[in-house]
Parts: structure tokens; sequence; C-alpha cells
């Protein structure tokens, strides 16, 4: 399977070459794929956290019952 | 103000895709550059980013503030000292088929000898669920003039077909 291609495009010339990726630059993109995949799971679960956080603050305020401290974190403007 | 546009160069990515679309040997003949695009990743999700490097300067360079809208919420992000310039989501291959992030940036005075300030702004839709909205000032901090603009996705492998970006040249005078 060959590796995958780049445009590059020479706005001189106006020459456009569709260059196919080396080996070592195909293991160079999967390695800094893998760590921004990586950062992504982890600001996607920070979201998620808050989201929650905040879900529940509402539910207890609209019920008339305490907030932790974190949930009154998520309030605070 | 500006009165003339002149489309420098523009691509479209083929079948296989395309892992980055890069403008290279940029003249520095214009005032000010627009690089606008359309593009969607392979990524196996929703979303993917879209980042940007200048003159293949992989250095602590940039900074960015950014306000960002989902739809239901809004958030503001900034980033000083990072490598690459986060230009937007790409909608991945979990979004609704067929929707691209459409986005614009614009550098003024790109070939003077000044730190480049850039303004961004970029939405991807999602048919009317989360979609991303995305209002950025950046600065890549070099007095060289911009000649190279590498556009490429955050994780996923490509950019996928019928992903098109276009580069402009603005005259003020």
């Amino acid at each position: 399977m060959p590796n995958p291609t780049r445009i590059e495009i020479n706005c001189t010339t106006g020459e456009e070459s569709i260059i196919e990726l080396t080996d070592a630059e195909v293991a160079e993109m999967t390695y800094a794929a893998e760590l921004a995949a990586e950062r992504k799971a982890e600001e996607d679960a920070a979201a998620e956290a808050l989201a929650a956080l905040k879900a529940s603050a509402k539910a207890k305020l609209v019920a008339g019952q305490p907030l932790t401290a974190e949930e009154a974190d998520t309030l605070v403007l | 103000m500006a009165n003339t546009y002149t489309l420098i160069a523009s691509s479209t990515a083929g079948s296989g895709g395309a892992t980055d679309f890069t403008f290279s040997s940029i003249p520095n003949t214009y005032t000010d550059l627009v690089l606008e695009f359309s593009v969607r990743t392979d990524y196996t999700s929703t979303f993917d980013g879209c980042l940007l490097r200048i003159n293949g300067d992989t250095g602590a360079n940039y900074t960015i503030r950014n306000v960002r809208g989902n739809g239901s919420g809004a958030t503001s992000a900034s980033g000083s000292g990072v490598t690459n310039l986060f230009v937007g989501s790409i909608p991945g291959v979990n979004a609704t088929s067929s929707t691209f992030q459409n986005a614009a940036i614009y550098f003024p005075n790109y070939a003077g000898s000044s730190n480049k300030s850039l303004s961004i702004d970029s939405v991807s839709e999602n048919n009317n669920t989360t979609a991303y909205a995305l209002l950025a000032a950046a600065l890549w901090s070099s007095t060289s003039a911009i000649n190279t603009l590498k556009l490429y996705p955050e994780v996923g492998t490509v950019f996928v077909q019928y992903s098109t970006a276009y580069l402009y040249g603005v005259n003020n005078a």
C-alpha cells in the first residue's frame, strides 16, 4: 500500500506537486497524531466532567439541595 | 482598504486525499494574503483540529487567543509559545457526511520585517448538531517574510477528497 501523499503548490511557478510521504515522514506524522489524539481525549474527558458537574449543580439548585465546592465553582462567573 | 484580490494558487484533494496543502515560494509582491479553505478529514471522530505552520517553523514561535462557540456554550482559550496554530475544527468520519470546515485567515503585511499578526475565522458544520465557530487573533514571532503556508489535520492522516484551499494576494494601493 503506498504512503499517503501531500500537495505542494509552488506559488511562483504555479506548479502543483503531489508527493508521496517517505516512511520516516509517515512515522513522524503517526507519532504526532497519537500525541494529539491523547491530548484531545484528555480535553474531551475534562469537558464531559465539567458538563456533568454543571448538570449536577443545576439539579441540586432546583431541588434546593446544598452544592459541593466543585459544583459551586461551575456557577461562579 | 483592499481594492484587489488576486488568486495566487489553489488546490483540491483528489481521491486519495492529501496529508496537507502547502503553498510554497509565495511572492512578496502583495500587501496582504488571504488563505481560504474548505476541508474534512479521515479522523474517526466527529471533529479533528486544523493546524497551520508558517515557513516550516516548528519552534515555539506562535501565540494565539480565541473565542469558540459550539452551539450551546462558548469558551475562550490562549496559547503562548506553541509550535503551530490551531485554526479551527474539521468534521471527521463521524460528522454528518459531506460537511466541511470553512475558514479564512488574513495575513496583513506578510512580507514586512515586523512580527506577523493574523486573524482567523472558521466554522465547521455538523448539520444542526454541535458546530464549532472560532474567531482568533494570532501572532507568528518572526521578522521573515511569509513564503510558505502549510495547512494540515491535527490527528487525521489526510484531508479527504474535494477538500480545497485557495491563496489570494491583496493589494491595498
